[in-house]
């Protein structure tokens, strides 16, 4: 871990999507770069929504799809003249199937400093439990 | 008269094909010009973070996305015509038994340069940090403001 902690970051395109459905509205839309991560007893995803305030970003979860929208109002006031131009502003939109059975009643979502770290329980019935082999 | 018939003529039509490969010429760098501009309007530096610099009467922002970095750990030095920005972006590490389904997010330090006209005043930036993105607040100076010029 310590040789990632030194290293230099790059810069990376946004990874521009087409949405589920057409756009009614315009705009871009973005997907996310996402971190997923699973324990024995839950399932963490921690998205990269910089500009998303927590009013405006939208949680979904049904039929073990979970989906994360998230709209960015731009900071730009109207009279504000572009200069340089290096990266676009845009909704987030990004959707994940689920194979574990989630604990929807305790989902627990956090959104700091343009991180959102979604907490996913495992339902008590899917987390592992030890099988002893009895030998007669 | 015969002279220039003979040998007029036959320059011409030459002149005339170099001049259509000419036209050519400049038509295929026109085009590829074009591909080139735009590809080179995004992230023209391609140093992290990409910003984005606009202005007004009063002002310059620069702003710049940067998702899970804390205040504590970005360094902004001013100095007369320039604004270094530099700074380390760091993941908590997880528990030793996670396991990981996706790993996209990057940490890392980063540290940038960003060269900007003299008309600046230095000396009153200001910036913030919130829902990650990164605004700098860049007075100009009052020299360097339009004024209205009214017509008598």
């Amino acid at each position: 871990m310590a040789d990632t902690q030194t290293k230099a970051l790059k810069v990376r395109d946004k990874q521009e999507v087409t949405g589920p459905a057409e756009q009614t509205r315009p705009g871009l839309i973005f997907t996310p770069d996402v971190d997923i991560f699973e324990t024995e007893t839950e399932l963490t995803l921690l998205a990269d929504i910089p500009g998303v305030k927590p009013e405006d970003l939208n949680i979904d979860l049904r039929e073990n799809t979970l989906t994360l929208t998230g709209e960015v109002t731009p900071d730009k006031v109207s009279d504000e003249a572009d200069v340089l131009m290096e990266y676009e502003t845009g909704k987030y939109f990004r959707q994940f199937s689920l194979s574990e059975v989630i604990d929807q009643s305790k989902i627990d979502a956090q959104l700091n400093d343009g991180v959102l770290r979604l907490t996913l329980p495992k339902v008590e019935k899917a987390t592992p439990r030890k099988i002893t082999v009895k030998t007669v | 008269m015969i002279y220039r018939r003979l040998f007029g003529l036959p320059t011409w039509r030459l002149r005339s094909r170099f001049d259509e490969l000419e036209h050519m010429r400049r038509q295929m760098d026109r085009i590829f010009g074009e591909l080139n501009r735009g590809s080179a309007e995004k992230s023209i530096s391609g140093v992290f973070p990409a910003i984005n610099l606009t202005e007004n009467t009063d002002n310059y922002y620069v702003r710049t996305e940067l998702p899970g970095v804390q205040s504590q750990d970005l360094d902004i030095q001013a100095t007369v015509n320039s604004l270094a920005i530099s700074g380390e972006r760091k993941i908590p590490e997880v528990e030793a038994n996670a396991k990981y389904h996706r790993r996209e997010r990057e940490a890392g330090k980063f540290s940038r340069m960003i060269g900007l006209p003299d008309n600046i005043n230095m000396d009153a930036v200001e910036a913030a940090l919130e829902n990650g993105i990164l605004t700098i607040v860049i007075p100009k100076k009052e020299a360097a403001k339009p004024r209205q010029i009214t017509i008598k």
